[in-house]
């Protein structure tokens, strides 16, 4: 390709004595695993370009070559602390491609493995909020807790991250005996936790005066750039897959959405940790419902193929929000294509249009309060 | 004392997408009952099939997919195909030189507001790169569970000069401004250029990369 379609920093820039060309990353603490391309004119960001695929890994092509089952473990990779997420699309597009019905055991073993998922997942993602603040209490306490669950996903799985649980058909072993006693005792001890990061975090003064009222989305903003998950939560529109397009048993629990008016980076900080509280919530709920015994996977025929020409978009609404998974299938035991529409994906279109005008300084904040995970959106 | 000051800031906003899932579920369920019973009365059975099958049929089509492609149906006539509508999705092929109409009437009339996934499928037999467009709704909340799937097709160039063959589409950024990532993703990934897209530069791939679009299938990943 010619130079018109390299990213900037690479081609050369014109000089302006006030405007100064910085890159953030991709190497920096203050980016993750990406690059940030921003324009100061003094402290002020002036402009802003994203500059993400660092961690690209070709997921999508990869899947191309992989049959219906070999694909889940590599699947999962983008957000390993969020895998049985990142793999419920996909597992519930390939059991409508073979026209699988899932037992109800199942069901609700994939709603407690997923509801545990994003509250391992938001835990790290608040550690790290919490170290680009310089709040260290705040790395230090999730990366404590947030093990309480990865003990239980250990004993459901066998392994801490990566799980590679979920199955076309279901999961892939039942429930260890015992668990839903030793699943309550941890979560409520893991909810009692969490409530205690109000005091040292959500109310924190300094917290405030650094996020309130800085990288505002509007609730029409919020919808013309289509962000999803607790970014649009947090500008004011109730919208939660759970219970707009219930997968699974979630029309059967008592799911409640968190919603805020403001917009700005508290109360994008501050909806992940409501949906944690909730999560405890539907874990208890599940544990309740579910039955106590019976088959937890419906056994498949070796390497499954689909039905003709086909294509399905299944969706679940996961740590970082709408999760989407487009499967083309064309007869063969490997996907015609895979594509994955990630929720972090999305939200990166906001990151130029939040930072314009803000300074320099909240530039961490107004990042990672996007609930992003750059090797999710580069896939 | 914490749950006190954050009750407040919840709200639960409108209610009335409960609904939706009830209309909808009925669809499923009657086709499979008639499949489990065993073959007690082998006469009465053949009987039954064939009577049974046609009264599912048009249960079969969700009603509130149907019309929606039926508004589209009605403003476009031949220019488009359905390709499909099940249970939350309608599937509309139409060919570039009207994807831009449909899209704009699907945004202004039928209150779809953002895309969701932008995905290339490449057919190398058709000679042609297919380009579908999830399109959702998040402001009304009638159309939240429901997605709109827009499928184009671009001609496709066996050596491709990405941004400067004849792999072009009309981009769809001006009508839905959350396109802008998916389609530049669109163009490094494929090669289609999207003529009128402000910002067509490359997005994941590394700046070197001088190979094939590399999401294209005569693109082999080495040791396969």
């Amino acid at each position: 390709m010619t130079n018109e379609f390299l990213p900037p920093g690479l081609a050369l820039q014109k000089a302006d004595e006030k405007i100064m060309t910085l890159n953030v990353g991709p190497q920096h603490p203050g980016s993750g695993h990406m690059r940030i391309i921003v324009q100061i004119d003094g402290d002020y960001i002036v402009a802003c370009d994203p500059d993400p695929g660092y961690v690209h890994r070709g997921e999508e092509k990869m899947a191309e070559y992989r049959n219906y089952i070999t694909n889940i473990p590599h699947l999962e990779r983008p957000v390993i602390h969020d895998s049985c997420n990142v793999l419920y699309p996909y597992v519930l597009g390939v059991e409508d491609l073979l026209g699988i019905e899932v037992t109800e055991r199942a069901k609700y073993v994939r709603v407690i493995c997923s509801e545990l998922n994003r509250c391992i997942y938001t835990m790290y993602w608040l550690a790290i909020y919490g170290i680009f603040l310089g709040h260290s209490t705040m790395f230090m306490w999730p990366a404590g807790d947030r093990e309480l669950l990865i003990d239980l996903m250990e004993k459901i799985s066998g392994a801490r991250v990566t799980h590679a649980h979920f199955v076309p058909g279901g999961v892939r072993n039942d429930l260890p005996p015992n668990f839903e006693e030793v699943c309550l005792r941890q979560v409520n001890y893991f909810e009692k936790r969490i409530r205690e990061y109000a005091a040292v975090f959500y109310d924190n003064p300094i917290l405030i005066s650094r996020t309130q009222d800085t990288g505002v989305l509007s609730r029409e903003d919020a919808i013309r750039l289509g962000v999803t998950g607790s970014v649009l939560r947090a500008s004011g529109v109730d919208y939660d897959l759970r219970k707009k397009e219930p997968y699974d048993v979630y029309e059967e629990l008592d799911v409640h959405s968190n919603v805020m008016k403001e917009g700005d980076s508290y109360a994008r900080s501050k909806i992940p940790w409501l949906d944690m509280l909730e999560s405890c919530n539907i874990i208890k709920q599940a544990l309740e419902k579910m039955p106590k015994s019976g088959s937890v996977r419906v056994k498949l025929k070796p390497n499954p193929k689909g039905k003709g020409l086909n294509s399905v978009y299944k969706r679940v609404e996961s740590g970082r929000g709408s999760l989407g998974c487009h499967i083309v299938s064309d007869g063969k035991v490997e996907p015609y294509r895979l594509k994955l529409s990630v929720g972090s994906f999305r939200n990166l279109i906001a990151l130029p249009y939040l930072l314009k005008g803000e300074k320099l300084g909240n530039m961490p904040s107004v990042y990672w309060s996007l609930n992003y995970w750059p090797v999710e959106a580069d896939r | 004392m914490m749950s006190s000051t954050n009750t407040e800031q919840i709200t639960i906003e409108e209610k009335p997408a409960e609904e939706k899932p009830a209309e909808e579920k009925p669809a499923a369920k009657p086709a499979a009952k008639p499949a489990a019973k065993p073959a007690a009365k082998p006469a009465a059975k053949p009987a039954a099939k064939p009577a049974a099958k046609p009264a599912a049929k048009p249960v079969e089509l969700p009603e509130f997919e149907k019309n929606i492609s039926d508004k589209i149906v009605e403003k476009f006539g031949d220019k488009i195909v359905v390709s499909f509508v099940k249970e939350n999705r309608v599937g509309i092929n139409v060919d570039k030189e009207n994807v831009h109409d449909v899209a704009r009437f699907i945004r202004d009339e039928l209150n779809y507001d953002h895309v969701e996934s932008v995905s290339g499928v490449d057919y190398p037999q058709d000679k042609e790169i297919e380009v579908v467009y999830h399109i959702g709704s998040y402001s009304d909340p009638s159309l939240a569970s429901q997605l709109i799937v827009l499928a184009t097709r671009a001609e496709r160039e066996e050596n491709p000069i990405p941004g400067k063959d004849a792999t072009r589409l009309p981009t769809l950024r001006d009508i839905f401004y959350s396109v802008e990532f998916h389609e530049r993703e669109v163009f490094e990934m494929f090669g289609v250029y999207f003529t009128g897209h402000p910002d067509n530069r490359r997005l994941l791939l590394p700046e070197d990369w001088a190979d094939l679009p590399p999401l294209r299938k005569d693109f082999a990943i080495k040791g396969r």
